[in-house]
């Protein structure tokens, strides 16, 4: 008797067959905002290594839709161009050649019906010629404000109804909003046309290996969980420094900020990761209640003003390079009010971490870019060594660098050789490079991949959205009240004084990434 | 960078090592396993090679044991090599030449050079013992590798195999399918949910993977398997897979060397890149993961023997 195939039971693809990678289903990928840098250099780039890497159906159809008066055959260069310069994979002319005959543009603006009519032409063309089978994600790689306008254009054209067995799914990057309120609302209008499970946020971070390692450090290892708390963790630094200024985005920049544009997002989710409790799996209700749990019980301490940061950047040399401060860059308001830099600091309202307090900081043109989580052990006791012996030893840390050399560090004491007995710092690191040599696919490649295969664990959902406003609004509302002009930093430095203090006034100092 | 040491022991090499550590920094930490290669003298290039290019993936010491069937009376001796730096990926290469008695005990030739704690690969590139799990260098080895395309039969070869198969083995055979088996198991995903009727794959007579196909075929979806082997010169491995169901054929054929063709009922047909897979491909793929591939126990032991069965008459599908 033939063996019985179904929706959920593929006798080919047993679990127990741990080669076959999952091929996404037949589908398209449409992409507003095609002409964007995003695109260029992350997703058109991320889709042909996922063809590369086998990992698209044959079905595939990539559509790019924009203003931009191009044909076919011109968006089939830039996606060939960008795919040159920036895919991760070599260049690889039989995948390409099968790629390429997917590609289709569809030239419009957004309040234009006839463009929309035009696109469901298309998809209709590429499910009879391509067989897409009718599963089509639409990533809106545009401005949070044009939303409503293409959403409802989907809606009124019919592309976003679902059907059985067909899916259409809807992508969209941050900023999710600018508050609480906003963010409700953009999720009204996003959610008045596409389901909730339908919804997927990018926030690349959670594409990345060294984040979802966060993970399997935490809770695959016997090693680290008992000492993951209060007891043991002193505090917990989370830093995500970049080293350019806001160049060519000065005027997305004004009025949004570093608290805004990385904290609510990025920040938020690592420190989730790193301070939830065990999911009980892996689905994605799972670990989104954790997440969401964790983030709920996130206070902020009463007096905001000793309990935050922030700071604009100056002018000056850094690194050899003479930069303009942030309010004389191109196309910037002289008064602007707006961060550059911000450091908050967080209180978790668990008994894992009573007591712990979680600092956060992000900021432009720092000392050097970097993103990690590192944890700060409690002092161990001392009196078997005398003061002089241990002058050189710290507080022991677990440092997760997230990017760039992406690893764990752990630093610990450790004799100095030679006689009597001195203890200096010293570090134990992995390397994800040394260890895991090239296989690291981009954040993007993931996520896409996630996205075509329905899969919704790494993408946050909108109660997690909220709760991260929740916890951002105060702040933001209390430095609205301060009004300006800031504390300004020196270019190549770890951001203003107050910041340090920020860390002074508890008797800490930020840790030198 | 090369360092041979004529005429030496595995303690010597050893020492080496340490001491070409400590002059170049830390260039040793992070392997992650360690890869026996079992050759002949005279083979080792093209599967350091391999080796080399895998541990871009997967950083890792590489021994070469290359020696020759034993001939009395040549002179017992080892010669060493270490290679580091660019000359060996991100791996450390040593290559153990072993000559006369001195390449009797294998064993003893790798043991003080293995990495603590991690795990060990032992792979064959050419012949192979008759049953890899009993060897001197497949005891101490947590997965061993072998290549029955390379055999004089590589049919036999596989049947072997699958006699004498002990969790942790595998086989460069199953590992080339890994693309193929991909483009099947992904048909199968999409509607419509029919069971498959009938089989047909066709391929030439020394590719141990269409065998293998046609077996993984058989024993997953319990349907009459058509095994079409081709000796035609010029054309190698598989050239194509039919599964037959209700609403029609699903046909995936390799109608160029890096190119198949996929068809099915109601659907355009599509051009899919399936290149043959490099032996570096197959080596990384083969290290990804360090435990038993039971499923390849299970297509080599039962499954081969449901399509000798079927092929015979006797079996259950013996129509």
């Amino acid at each position: 008797m033939p063996v019985e195939i179904t929706r959920e039971n593929n006798p080919l693809r047993l679990p127990s067959d741990r080669r076959l990678n999952r091929i996404a289903g037949p589908s398209s990928l449409i992409i507003f905002g095609v002409t964007g840098d995003l695109s260029r250099k992350k997703l058109m780039p991320a889709v042909y290594d996922l063809a590369n890497r086998g990992l698209l159906p044959p079905g595939f159809a990539l559509v790019g839709f924009a203003r931009r008066d191009w044909v076919d055959q011109d968006f089939e260069k830039v996606v060939h161009d960008a795919v040159k310069q920036y895919a991760r994979t070599p260049f690889d002319e039989d995948v390409w050649r099968q790629l390429k005959q997917g590609i289709r543009f569809v030239q419009g603006e957004f309040d234009d019906d006839a463009a929309f009519d035009r696109l469901k032409a298309t998809l209709t063309e590429l499910d009879e010629n391509r067989g897409t089978m009718g599963n089509h994600a639409f990533y809106l790689s545009i401005p949070p404000k044009s939303f409503p306008l293409v959403t409802e254009q989907l809606r009124r054209s019919g592309l976003a109804e679902q059907a059985p067995g067909k899916w259409r799914r809807v992508v969209i990057e941050k900023p999710f909003g600018h508050d609480l309120q906003s963010a409700r609302e953009l999720n009204a209008v996003v959610e008045s046309v596409f389901p909730p499970d339908s919804v997927f946020r990018i926030d690349h971070y959670l594409g990345k290996e060294t984040v979802q390692n966060i993970l399997a450090l935490r809770f695959a290892n016997q090693l680290y969980e008992p000492i993951w708390n209060a007891n043991y963790v002193d505090h917990v630094q989370i830093t995500m420094a970049e080293d350019i200024g806001v160049g060519g985005r000065a005027g997305y920049y004004d009025g949004i900020g570093a608290a805004r544009d990385v904290i609510q997002n990025h920040l938020l989710q690592l420190l989730a990761l790193t301070a939830m409790e065990e999911p009980v799996s892996f689905d994605a209700a799972d670990l989104r209640a954790e997440k969401e749990k964790v983030l709920s019980a996130v206070h902020l301490p009463k007096d905001l003003g000793s309990a935050t940061a922030r700071g604009q950047y100056a002018g000056g040399w850094q690194g050899g390079e003479k930069v303009l401060g942030f309010l004389d860059e191109d196309g910037m308001n002289p008064q602007s009010v707006t961060e550059t830099y911000a450091a908050l600091k967080l209180e978790i309202d668990t008994r894992r971490w009573a007591g712990v307090p979680f600092y956060l900081r992000a900021g432009k043109r720092l000392g050097r870019r970097v993103t990690e989580i590192a944890v700060v052990f409690k002092r161990a006791p001392q009196y078997l060594f005398a003061q002089s012996q241990t002058s050189a030893l710290g507080q022991n840390a677990l440092v997760i660098r997230v990017q760039p050399d992406e690893g764990v560090t752990i630093r610990f004491g450790s004799k100095v050789p030679g006689a009597g007995m001195q203890v200096r710092d010293v570090t134990m690191d992995f390397g994800y490079g040394h260890a895991f040599t090239e296989a690291s696919p981009e954040a993007y490649e993931r996520l896409i991949l996630d996205v075509l295969l329905g899969d919704p664990p790494l993408f946050p959902r909108h109660e997690e959205v909220e709760l991260s406003w929740k916890i951002l609004d105060p702040i933001e509302q209390y430095w609205e009240s301060l009004g300006g002009p800031l504390e300004q930093y020196k270019p190549g430095t770890w951001g203003p004084e107050s910041a340090d203090e920020l860390l002074a006034r508890d008797g800490r100092t930020w840790r030198r990434p | 960078m090369i360092v041979d040491l004529p005429d030496t022991t595995t303690s010597a090499i050893s020492k080496a090592l340490v001491k070409i550590r400590e002059e170049g920094g830390a260039v040793a930490l992070g392997r992650v396993l360690t890869l026996v290669i079992a050759t002949e003298l005279g083979e080792e290039e093209e599967a350091i090679e391999a080796a080399n290019d895998a541990s871009r993936e997967h950083p890792m010491r590489v021994i070469v044991l290359s020696r020759r069937e034993e001939t009395a009376a040549e002179q017992a001796r080892l010669d060493g090599q270490i290679r580091v730096g660019g000359d060996a990926g991100a791996s450390e290469v040593v290559v153990l030449r072993a000559y006369g008695a001195a390449a009797s005990d294998e064993e003893g030739l790798v043991t003080s050079l293995l990495l603590p704690d991690a795990p060990v690969v032992v792979w064959w590139p050419g012949s192979c013992p008759e049953v890899p799990s009993a060897s001197a260098l497949g005891r101490i080895a947590h997965r061993r590798i072998t290549d029955a395309a390379e055999h004089s039969n590589p049919v036999a070869a596989l049947t072997t195999l699958g006699r004498n198969y002990k969790p942790g083995d595998s086989d460069f055979a199953w590992t080339r399918l890994t693309l193929w088996r991909a483009q099947l198991a992904a048909v199968l995903d999409q509607p419509p949910y029919e069971a498959v009727e009938s089989i047909s794959v066709s391929g030439s007579a020394d590719s141990p993977s269409t065998e293998l196909l046609a077996a993984w075929l058989r024993l997953q979806l319990d349907a009459p398997v058509d095994l079409e082997v081709t000796s035609s010169l010029g054309s190698s491995g598989i050239h194509g897979v039919t599964l037959s169901r209700a609403s029609g054929d699903i046909r995936l054929e390799r109608v160029q060397p890096n190119i198949a063709t996929l068809e099915q009922p109601n659907q355009p047909t599509h051009d899919i890149s399936l290149p043959r897979r490099s032996l570096r491909d197959c080596l990384a793929e083969e290290l990804r993961r360090l435990d038993p591939d039971d499923l390849f126990g299970e297509v080599v032991q039962k499954g081969l023997a449901l399509l000798e069965a079927t092929a015979a008459g006797t079996g259950p599908e013996g129509n």
